[in-house]
């Protein structure tokens, strides 16, 4: 029978094989040798990578984090397939991304700061408030003068790179969560009994059918 | 973490052995000290181990267990920074590499004026092995005699009928999947000797049908992952990448699948954290043990035996040679012909981005597969090239991927490029529309060695344990950027039958060529040969000047054939290695 579906093996078959694995070489352990000794000073280039933890503090302001809370899900807004980019942590990924000691994030920090305190003092002199306080058409209104480079205009330039940059790290930190990846139709990352190639309708639609 | 199958054993008293012991529980006399546990590292203790041998293995790096330390099914929300790369983790946060990259704290390198060259390394046991490509292809007959069919370069010493039974027990010890296609200079393995390899994903197959059009061939790769059990080694479960390695053993990494078993004799033992030196010599020039320093508490040690094998990874073997200095070896160690740190080579790496609406909207379906890529492009310019249709030698596979994987940092970076700077529910869209279409097309070819690159001491710095550090040279001759720039002509050719774009394509060799050392296949710099004066170790990897030194990592490879090294550095090691064990037991050692 010819399903598009791969089997999928179940979680606890996944589990049975990881354990098989780990006792593949039981002999090691009776020869007579000294477990060495856990040193494991964990660095940034030696991390726990099953642990990771928080690595470093963050830097946006309480007023920063308003800003790109706000700015985050009008660039990833929640609809009928999947939630908007604050519900799954995208402004904290954001926080964590500029706090970060390396020379990418630190340029991206200095440009998100200014591109955020830009958002705050546009939204005082077209509407008086701060930008997470705009009703979603006021957010807009900005937000199409510096949504695309190419098109923007010489005083908005600047601010338009910060946006694109905010909506490239936006992007990031949604579609790596589950939601995000649920919501692009991702679904690999389980265990299979075997890789069967693109089912019909896929070969169809290529049109290698 | 929900999404990992593996913390459920986290805080329990693991049953895993750890293959190593402290340098107060070694035994008095080894018969042989092997230093490095990478590829060649390993393979060398395998053979020795199993042939009786008594042997030692000396690690720079730390012990590392890959079936306690993988992130399998981890997805990049549950890493800093959605698992993007950063200078500490050069390919992401759960790549298997740990103390290691392209730099690596308190042990710099320096380059000379005008150098643009970066050194890997993996300070770990299992070294590199532990996030290598997997791609496992056979070096072919031309590879071997380069020079008497070009001029150019240096012949090995050896031909590929010396090296075929050694690639065949490579293949069938660490499983390799890949199909024998008979093409021109891509060898055939013998029967039952590889394993079947994976179907191939949609996008795979799309770019085969538009090359078939350009007379370019799209075959099954060969990859040193299992499809079959082997060994009571698991098969491919078609999910989570290889390059942070294998917690159910199903690719190869030396510490799945070469040091196990070599422990289990009871003749291998292995010391991490100790970072080797200097090859100590006797007055008659014979060696008689190694230096090295252990990392935890800085102290300066020594361990004996009758013959060294270095496998500490091409340049890091020839630094060893180097600040080996002696009254008999002034120069370095087994540096008579003044050749240890020449003829250092990368591979020639160019490629491009680009998007494919054919590949736009496609029905969802899992396309993970076997991690890697399961088809490639060998090198179709054998004809063109006698015909002198084409202006460098040699030639380059292609590397292709992309498609339906799982989302990462920086997967939509860009997107507004195609669709005029959306945001909001149109982004979402977009995103919905444009993932999956994106594919990268990658050229692997092969460098011709040459005078301007090399490594040697430099004679200021040291690191933090006191050992003078390499100084590199480097420079690209018009040959690789002759071929690069060849590399993205044809890619674009690719893309446009494909009906797709080609993302900014540098057509300029010498801006799309990657920095040397970038591709991380750096070989050459203890080269073989068939004259003493001009190659530093015979064809058994053997030093000429001290007969009981041998050098089993890249360092031995004369030539840099477009084919990826660490398939030929196993063989290799494998063939050098039995010649050691019949030499220790005929007495000449």
């Amino acid at each position: 029978m010819n399903t598009d579906e791969p089997k999928k093996i179940s979680r606890r078959e996944a589990l049975k094989w990881v354990g098989a694995a780990m006792t593949a070489f039981p002999l090691l352990q009776g020869a007579g040798f000294a477990a060495g000794t856990a040193r494991l000073k964990r660095t940034l280039s030696d991390p726990d990578l099953l642990h990771p933890g928080k690595l470093w503090d963050r830097v946006l302001t309480k007023e920063e984090l308003r800003a790109v809370t706000a700015l985050c899900d009008v660039i990833i807004p929640a609809d009928e397939k999947s939630p908007s980019a604050s519900k799954v942590g995208v402004p904290d990924f954001i926080d964590e991304w500029v706090s970060a000691p390396y020379p990418e994030q630190e340029a991206d920090r200095k440009r998100i700061q200014e591109g955020l305190a830009w958002l705050n003092t546009e939204a005082q002199n077209r509407f008086q408030k701060i930008f997470a306080g705009l009703t979603e058409e006021e957010k807009v209104k900005i937000c199409d003068d510096i949504s695309y480079v190419p098109k923007a205009k010489p005083e908005f330039m600047q601010v338009a790179w910060f946006f694109a940059r905010v909506r490239d790290l936006t992007a990031s930190g949604f579609y790596t969560t589950k939601e995000g990846m649920k919501d692009l139709q991702y679904i690999g990352n389980v265990p299979l009994f075997a890789f069967d190639g693109p089912p019909k309708k896929v070969l169809e639609y290529l049109k290698l059918a | 973490m929900e999404n990992s199958y593996l913390t459920c054993f986290k805080g329990s008293d693991s049953n895993i052995p750890v293959p190593l012991i402290t340098s107060s529980k070694t035994k008095e006399n080894y018969d042989v000290i092997v230093v490095g546990s990478g590829a060649g590292g390993s393979m060398a203790a395998y053979v020795l181990a199993m042939a009786g041998v008594k042997v030692l293995m000396l690690e720079a790096g730390r012990n590392y267990d890959p079936i306690k330390e993988t992130a399998m099914f981890q997805i990049p929300a549950d890493a800093p920074l959605r698992g993007a790369a950063t200078p500490d983790k050069p390919f992401g946060f759960f790549d298997a590499t740990v103390d290691g990259g392209w730099r690596v704290p308190g042990e710099p390198y320096t380059t000379a004026p005008g150098t643009e060259f970066g050194w890997w390394r993996a300070r770990m046991l299992g070294g590199r092995t532990n996030h290598w490509g997997r791609i496992a292809l056979r070096m072919g007959p031309y590879d071997f005699k380069p020079q008497a069919r070009d001029g150019l370069g240096i012949d090995w010493p050896i031909n590929y009928e010396d090296m075929a039974p050694y690639y065949d027990r490579t293949e069938a010890l660490i499983g390799v999947f890949g199909s024998n296609e008979g093409l021109e200079n891509t060898p055939n393995s013998s029967p039952d000797i590889l394993q079947p390899p994976p179907k191939p994903r949609g996008y795979e197959l799309l770019t085969k049908k538009h090359c078939e059009k350009l007379g370019i061939p799209v075959i099954p790769s060969h990859l040193a992952i299992l499809t079959r059990p082997l060994n009571g080694r698991s098969a491919c479960f078609y999910a989570t990448d290889c390059g942070r390695g294998c917690s159910i053993k199903a690719n190869f990494q030396s510490t799945t699948v070469l040091l196990p078993p070599a422990i289990e004799t009871g003749n291998l033992d292995i010391v991490t954290d100790a970072m080797v030196r200097e090859v100590t010599v006797d007055e008659a020039g014979k060696a008689t043990g190694v230096s090295y320093i252990d990392r935890e508490t800085g102290e300066d040690r020594h361990f004996s035996a009758k013959a060294v094998v270095l496998a500490a990874s091409g340049c890091e073997s020839a630094r060893i040679l180097l600040n080996s200095k002696s009254n008999l070896f002034p120069n370095g160690l087994a540096n008579r012909s003044g050749k240890v740190g020449r003829y250092l080579m990368d591979t020639v790496g160019a490629g491009i981005g680009a998007q494919i609406p054919a590949l736009e909207n496609v029905p969802p379906h899992n396309e993970d597969g076997a991690s890697e890529m399961h088809m490639y492009m060998p090198w179709w310019g054998y004809k063109d090239q006698a015909a002198g249709k084409l202006d460098f030698p040699r030639g380059y596979h292609i590397e292709f991927g992309g498609g339906r994987r799982m989302p990462e940092a920086g997967q939509f970076n860009g997107l507004e490029h195609f669709t005029g700077g959306s945001y909001g529910r149109k982004f979402k869209e977009d995103a919905r529309r444009y993932y999956g279409s994106f594919l990268y097309f990658s050229g692997r070819g092969e460098m011709i060695p040459n005078d301007d690159c090399f490594c040697e001491i430099d004679p200021d710095v040291k690191d933090k344990w006191g050992i003078p550090v390499l100084r590199f040279h480097w420079k690209w001759s018009n040959h690789e950027t002759r071929q690069a720039a060849h590399m993205i002509k044809s890619f674009v050719q690719i893309v446009e039958a494909m009906g797709g774009t080609a993302l900014w394509p540098e057509f300029d060799g010498a801006k799309a060529i990657q920095p040397g050392g970038k591709i991380i296949h750096e070989v050459g710099t203890t080269c073989m040969g068939a004259k003493r004066e001009k190659s530093v170790l015979n064809q058994y990897c053997q030093a000429w000047d001290v007969k009981n030194l041998f050098v089993t990592d890249g360092g031995p490879f004369p030539s840099n054939a477009d084919k990826n090294p660490t398939l030929t550095i196993l063989a290799l090691a494998m063939r050098s290695s039995e010649y050691l064990v019949d030499q220790l037991k005929k007495g000449n050692i």
